[in-house]
């Protein structure tokens, strides 16, 4: 059984209003193409913009030597199936994909890609179960998270998925996340920039799953 | 950091923080930013009964904190966390330098931490040679700067780009941009190296659920889940009032949080990390985890009846933002380490009275604190409970003896202001304003034309301008207040002829006297509880309602009086039940209609006086009985914010108080209007006066007289 109506417009407007990228998509298999599709159209050395051009300390530019200069989606929380799709859908862009190891990317990858545990109309939030590191990891260096989250999993509020909630709390151990929209600050004279840690951008894909 | 010895090294700070221009800009800008974004963010829920909510699950948890601790603990510690409770600052730093010692840390990154802030741990870990870097962007810049924050959720708010771009190519050794979106690249960089490096997280802590020894953290920048995930040892420090029992009272404040501190629905990260996580770097691949509790005079707290309420902040800054003396001064003058309200509140509890002495007594009163808060915890009485208590510890200064002694004895006190009216001849050149002020004044009291003391009191023309009614409707005491009394008697005469054109039969009871708010102002309790007795058995004759048009005489009346008195004392509930403000009575008691008044439509503006909208919550009366009376009724920009008055303090601390008018006066200007129009003698002789010297153009008067004027 999928969401309200108003519940699924809610979820959409307000993950809009803090800049994530929404869209529905039919199948897994269309999420992977529009994620590949999103990696390619990347200018080359999209990573640019996350810092490495900027002037930097020795050190700090050091980190940025680091990145092997070839376009990466990470996908640890893939199942084998659709990881081979992504694999191969991938290649033929001349991406690679990787599921682990992501501390040897702790400079930035391109993409994040991951599916959502719930989603939060009230605040278009996402509810992604992190206890796997890489997962985490992943979800914080990319440049562009990559999120699809089933239709059928988005709630009107978090009270709404609240024994769920609770049921990850008490798993030992776990690490939880409420994700809304990119990273992002204001320390500098109030004006939003971002990108500042996570990623600088957040798309949202809606998998149709009746 | 609060450095001043006494006011006046303290007066000199704050001139220093009113002559900032940049500071000045941008404080400007968000005070009039924040409440437009709070109240989109509001839009769609019933902000007092969430705020509501949240005073409700944070008293329960503070009623319990020793058993929600133990169950914390308990399931923490059964999921692989070491919990440790610290009973002072000094105490948790140790246990954290120790950890960091145990486990052979060298780096360490935090992210944000007021608590950390309060126990000054950086300075201790750095003692230790450990290399500790804030990776909050904000904190990151004053860490470099090795400044204080200046606010709770935007710490760097009183730096410009100009600033940080310096900062930064020192750090870099490189020129940098003063483009923000590069400045804050430059940081991504710089920081992400500092993460990939360190063996220590520090992180802070938003909530500590005991159901599940679940900890929750409220970030934006995302540097919360990269401190807590990639070094090998993670130490959150949280104070012990962050415990709750439940998700569910979590999730309460977490709806109210985020709005109230930024005005975003919520975060762009919210972390919920339930036990000793993953790590690939740490020994077994298990995160060595520990969760510090500071406690550091809360538990105490918790048990004050008045101030355990203290323990309900969520730290989101609101009290900040919507402070007028914030807005002109910034947070490095508006606390020690905690800013604003409830940071005059946590400095005098957590760093003692030394640093609180000259913070607390930079209270405006103007209520604006108490009605934005999102535990709403009364802060403007605590603050003034705290002066308080310090005056009775330091001795009282002798102006405040001597005026509690004075205004102790009513027939002392008004003969005193009659000796006045005769001292002040020579200086009001046969105006209604002192013309020259005496030479102790002169200075930094300029800014404002001062009135002259009436000719002859009101109470002294009571009688004959009493208004003889044959079959009155209603029968009110009139409560004048000293300003309208001695200063202002033209306001209750007009208000007389209002009243009595609708029937009114109005009393005004000889041994009424000052209210008794400037000695509360003035942190002299006692003195103010016996004029409090002395006005409710002046008052206590048989009368349907008193009427007051004085907005502070009205809220001090209705709310500090029963809390004065204790909320046990039947007379003063009995008496400040009837309390009513002059345009309430009119509209809601009296239910006035335009038929009684000339229609010009002539533009006037409104001041709301803050005890009045805010202290009474008056605040469309006086707009629809401006509109009944005849005026096109024009809004000006932040009609409730403070005029800079409040009694005492323009005279303590004069130039913030020239400030805040001047801001009030342009905002007034900007409508047009003929006549600004408000209902506190108190406002108006902060806003008359500063209208004169600046030649506003407008006229400033009281709601009464322009209705008079009215009068068919």
């Amino acid at each position: 059984m999928g969401p309200a109506p108003e519940v699924l417009e809610k979820f959409k407007k307000k993950a809009e209003i803090v800049s994530a990228i929404v869209s529905e998509v039919d199948s897994l298999t269309q999420a992977i193409a529009y994620t590949v599709d999103l990696c390619a159209q990347k200018e080359a050395c999209q990573l640019l913009m996350s810092g490495c051009e900027e002037s930097l300390s020795d050190k700090g530019k050091d980190l940025c030597e680091l990145k092997q200069w070839g376009k990466i989606i990470a996908a640890p929380g893939l199942n084998e199936a659709d990881m081979a799709e992504l694999v191969k859908q991938a290649a033929s862009r001349e991406i690679s994909v990787i599921k682990d190891g992501l501390r040897n990317h702790l400079a930035g990858i391109d993409i994040g890609f991951t599916v959502a545990d719930y989603g939060i109309g009230e605040t278009g939030s996402l509810v992604l179960d992190s206890s796997s590191e890489e997962l985490r990891i992943a979800t914080m260096v990319s440049e562009i998270h990559v999120a699809v989250i089933p239709k059928s999993r988005i709630r009107a509020t978090a009270e709404d998925m609240y024994a769920e909630l609770k049921g990850y709390m008490t798993q030992k151990p776990n690490y939880l996340a409420f994700v809304t929209g990119a990273s992002r600050t204001a320390d500098i004279e109030r004006v939003l920039a971002l990108g500042v840690h996570g990623p600088l951008e957040l798309h949202i894909l809606i998998l149709e799953d009746k | 950091m609060q450095k001043a010895k006494n006011l006046s090294e303290y007066n000199k700070e704050l001139q220093q923080a009113l002559e900032n221009t940049f500071l000045r800009g941008a404080m400007d800008k968000f005070a009039t930013a924040y409440p437009v974004g709070r109240a989109n963010a509001f839009r769609e829920y019933d902000i007092a009964q969430l705020i509501e909510e949240v005073a409700k699950v944070k008293d329960a948890g503070l009623g319990r904190l020793d058993e929600l601790y133990a169950e914390f603990k308990a399931k923490a510690e059964a999921n692989g966390v070491h919990v440790h409770l610290a009973k002072t600052g000094d105490e948790a730093n140790e246990i954290i330098a120790r950890i960091a010692r145990d486990n052979k840390c060298r780096k360490i990154v935090k992210s944000k931490s007021m608590t950390a802030e309060e126990t000054l741990l950086n300075h201790r870990l750095e003692k230790d040679n450990l290399e500790v870097t804030e990776t909050d962007l904000g904190e990151w810049i004053i860490q470099l700067r090795k400044e204080g924050p200046s606010h709770m959720v935007m710490p760097a708010i009183h730096l410009s780009r100009y600033q940080v771009a310096e900062l930064f190519s020192q750090v870099t050794q490189q020129d940098q941009s003063t483009d923000i979106q590069r400045l804050v690249k430059v940081a991504r960089r710089e920081l992400r190296q500092k993460y990939a490096e360190a063996d220590m997280g520090i992180s802070g802590c938003n909530f500590a659920i005991a159901e599940t020894g679940t900890i929750g953290i409220v970030t934006n920048e995302g540097n919360g889940r990269l401190t807590t995930t990639l070094p090998r040892v993670h130490v959150a420090l949280t104070g012990i009032d962050k415990l709750c029992a439940t998700l569910e009272d979590a999730l309460k404040v977490l709806r109210v949080l985020p709005k109230n501190a930024t005005g975003q629905a919520i975060t762009s990260y919210v972390t919920w990390i339930s036990g000793a996580n993953e790590c690939q770097t740490a020994p077994g691949s298990k995160k060595e985890m520990h969760i510090v509790f500071l406690d550091n005079g809360r538990s105490e707290m918790a048990k004050d009846p008045l101030f355990a309420q203290v323990l309900r902040c969520v730290r989101c800054g609101a009290c900040a933002n919507v402070c007028p003396v914030y807005r002109m001064v910034g947070g490095h003058q508006m606390g020690h380490i905690y800013i604003g309200a409830i940071g005059l509140i946590l400095t005098y509890f957590f760093h003692g009275k030394d640093k609180a002495k000259n913070l607390v007594q930079n209270c405006i009163n103007c209520e604006a604190c108490k009605h934005i808060c999102a535990a709403g915890i009364d802060l403007p009485r605590l603050i003034k409970e705290i002066h308080a208590r310090i005056l009775d510890k330091e001795g009282h200064p002798l102006p405040s003896l001597l005026l509690a002694k004075l205004m102790k004895n009513r027939k002392l006190f008004h003969s005193f202001l009659r000796t006045a009216k005769l001292a002040q001849r020579p200086l009001t050149g046969g105006t209604q304003y002192i013309r020259h002020l005496p030479q102790i004044f002169a200075k930094d009291h300029g800014f404002k034309a001062l009135p002259a003391i009436a000719a002859k009191p009101f109470r002294d023309r009571f009688e004959s301008l009493k208004p003889r009614v044959s079959a009155p409707k209603y029968r009110i005491a009139l409560f004048s207040g000293c300003v309208q009394d001695f200063v202002y008697p033209e306001q209750l005469e007009a208000a007389m002829k209002v009243l009595g054109a609708h029937d009114v039969d109005v009393d005004f009871p000889m041994e009424q006297s000052c209210c008794g708010l400037p000695l509360q102002m003035m942190g002299e309790k006692k003195a103010c509880i016996d004029v409090a007795k002395q006005n409710i058995e002046a008052m206590s004759g048989n009368y349907d309602y008193i009427v007051t048009l004085c907005a502070s005489c009205a809220s001090h009346l209705s709310h500090n009086y029963p809390f004065l008195l204790g909320e046990n004392d039947t007379a003063a509930k009995a008496f400040s039940d009837k309390v009513i403000p002059f345009s309430a009575f009119m509209t809601d008691v009296l239910g006035v209609t335009a038929d009684k008044f000339k229609q010009t439509q002539e533009r006037a503006t409104m001041h709301a006086p803050c005890h009045l909208c805010r202290g009474m919550g008056v605040v469309e009366q006086p707009r629809k009985l401006l509109a009944l009376g005849g005026y096109e009724y024009a809004q000006a920009d932040l009609e409730q914010v403070c005029c800079g008055f409040g009694g005492t303090y323009s005279a303590k601390f004069p130039g913030v108080s020239e400030q805040i008018l001047k801001h009030k006066l342009n905002d007034a200007g900007r409508t047009g209007a003929e006549v600004l129009v408000t209902e506190c003698p108190g406002c108006i002789m902060q806003l008359r006066g500063g209208a004169e010297k600046n030649k506003s153009g407008f006229a400033v008067r009281h709601i009464a007289e322009v209705l008079s004027d009215h009068l068919k």
